[in-house]
């Protein structure tokens, strides 16, 4: 990796990376709120670098993280960093951040912390809390609660030959949209994140890298 | 992985194998990758730590601020002292070089973390330089560095932010002290004893930087990091033993971490950083980085 800090450079750069996926490529609008440690010595560490640096695409270890902000000029990727107030103490990891990112006609936002040693946890997108950590390749999905909505998911998985490592399904209330998380051994292929969007009851999905360790 | 080291050592003893051919047989279950694929990456993570002490030790590296940097070279070249020409002294330079690196954002391997990234490849390259031993004695050495560290990330904490220097540069003492033991043909129960060793000492370290910037006094806490770790595998390669078990060594710092004031968790707030003199250094240099503006 590219010093000098595992959580507020490598880290940084994961959440800036998992963002991304969000929006399916560098965004061209970003927003980036930075809470605790992050907003607190974010600068001297080079996160605001490292974020920009993962929302272009360029891996912790890429020695361009130096130069991002000025690369990201000449990509057209407008970006806004704010220092704010994300949580309390008690629930908020000292060391997180909310990425809005905007491409096209898609926008979409996400929560994350780095927790050290450049691992990292996303734990909301777009509003829904989740339970996502970089070291897998991971479909995130809102569905309507039908019956049956997982089978027909781990069918489709399995029919592209991936193994599942975990998956996770949470709701607000019975009958109310479904959050689930997937955890994958393999990354997936296209036509498998296809053939999950193409069902009727899932409201949308994203495919996030596995990022790092 | 494991979650504790009491029961690693009991795996590898009950095997009759070192704690590194334990942790790399776990791992290459746990990615689903064969062994050698592990070393190969291992063996590529040691090029990079060599890559970062030349470097560092060139003494070419200002930080961004320009706090630190150029002391490297001062240890390799410069005036002697009484450790010259010991491996103690090169093992110094060793984790000053590298961290050097990080702080002007060169390319360094985190073990376990950047601001940590010193000890681990001082230790272990400055003992395999000074008794000769093979790479492949080290890629076996970072595995067990591995096993530590991820005992170290279940059971507390590998961030500054929550728990102060202890779990950086304390962890890095850890793992390089059960590593350098294993290294220089300590066994697995002899791991332990110096991973508790060398943590015990690095307990309630707190993590004060300058300005929030990775550079002072991080780049020293290194050098004395791979102190604290050299002193550990002498002694446990003397056959000495440390009471309190490696594991509930480890959940203290988590503890201590947890209690620990929020100044003094990579906030700036406190320690050296709140000094009179760390404040008016911090303030002089910040303003610098952004007058340098884009780098």
């Amino acid at each position: 990796m590219v010093g000098p800090s595992s959580s507020h450079t490598a880290g940084a750069c994961r959440l800036g990376l998992l963002a991304r996926c969000l929006v399916g490529g560098t965004p061209q609008r970003a927003r980036v709120e930075l809470h605790g440690s992050f907003a607190r010595t974010g600068e001297g560490h080079g996160t605001d670098k490292a974020i920009v640096a993962g929302l272009m695409g360029f891996r912790p270890d890429d020695e361009r993280i130096r130069d991002a902000l000025g690369i990201a000029e000449r990509e057209s990727l407008a970006y806004v960093f704010e220092k704010t107030t994300l949580g309390n103490d008690e629930t908020t990891h000292p060391n997180s951040v909310r990425i809005t990112v905007e491409r096209a006609d898609r926008k979409h936002a996400m929560l994350g912390s780095s927790l050290g040693a450049g691992r990292v946890f996303v734990s909301e997108i777009d509003g829904f809390p989740v339970e996502v950590h970089g070291g897998y390749h991971t479909i995130v999905l809102v569905a309507e609660d039908v019956k049956g909505s997982i089978a027909r998911i781990a069918g489709i998985i399995a029919d592209d030959g991936l193994n599942i490592a975990t998956l996770r399904l949470t709701r607000k209330e019975r009958g109310g949209d479904a959050f689930i998380v997937i955890e994958l051994d393999e990354a997936p292929n296209d036509k498998a994140l296809a053939d999950i969007r193409a069902l009727s009851w899932v409201r949308w999905s994203f495919a996030l890298d596995k990022v790092g360790a | 992985m494991y979650r504790s080291i009491r029961e690693a050592i009991r795996d590898a003893e009950a095997k009759h194998i070192p704690l590194s051919q334990l942790a790399l047989e776990v791992e290459s279950k746990d990615q689903g990758r064969p062994v050698a694929e592990i070393r190969a990456a291992l063996k590529r993570a040691l090029d990079v730590m060599r890559g970062a002490i030349e470097q560092g030790l060139t003494g070419q590296h200002k930080s961004a601020s320009g706090l630190v940097g150029g002391d490297a070279a001062k240890l390799h070249r410069g005036p002697a002292g009484p450790l010259s020409g010991t491996p103690f002294r090169d093992v110094l330079a060793r984790a000053l070089a590298v961290q050097e690196v990080n702080a002007a954002m060169g390319v360094i391997v985190a073990a376990p973390t950047a601001g940590g990234a010193g000890v681990l490849p001082a230790v272990l390259t400055g003992l395999a330089q000074a008794k000769r031993l093979s790479d492949e004695r080290l890629v076996d050495a970072l595995a067990t560095a591995g096993l530590i560290g991820a005992v170290v990330a279940e059971r507390a904490s590998l961030s500054g932010a929550e728990g102060g220097c202890q779990a950086e540069t304390g962890a890095a003492a850890g793992m390089a002290a059960g590593a350098g033991t294993e290294l220089m043909g300590g066994t697995p129960a002899q791991v332990g004893h110096a991973v508790a060793l060398a943590q015990q000492g690095t307990l309630g370290l707190v993590c004060d930087p300058l300005g929030g910037l990775v550079e002072l006094p991080c780049v020293f806490r290194n050098a004395t990091g791979a102190a604290i770790a050299l002193a550990a595998i002498e002694m446990a390669l003397a056959g000495i033993t440390f009471a309190i078990p490696a594991d509930e060594v480890i959940d203290t710092m988590g503890e201590i971490g947890r209690e620990m004031d929020v100044r003094c968790r990579e906030t700036a707030g406190g320690g050296l950083a709140a000094t009179p003199t760390g404040r008016r250094l911090a303030r002089e240099r910040l303003v610098q980085i952004k007058k340098g503006g884009e780098g």
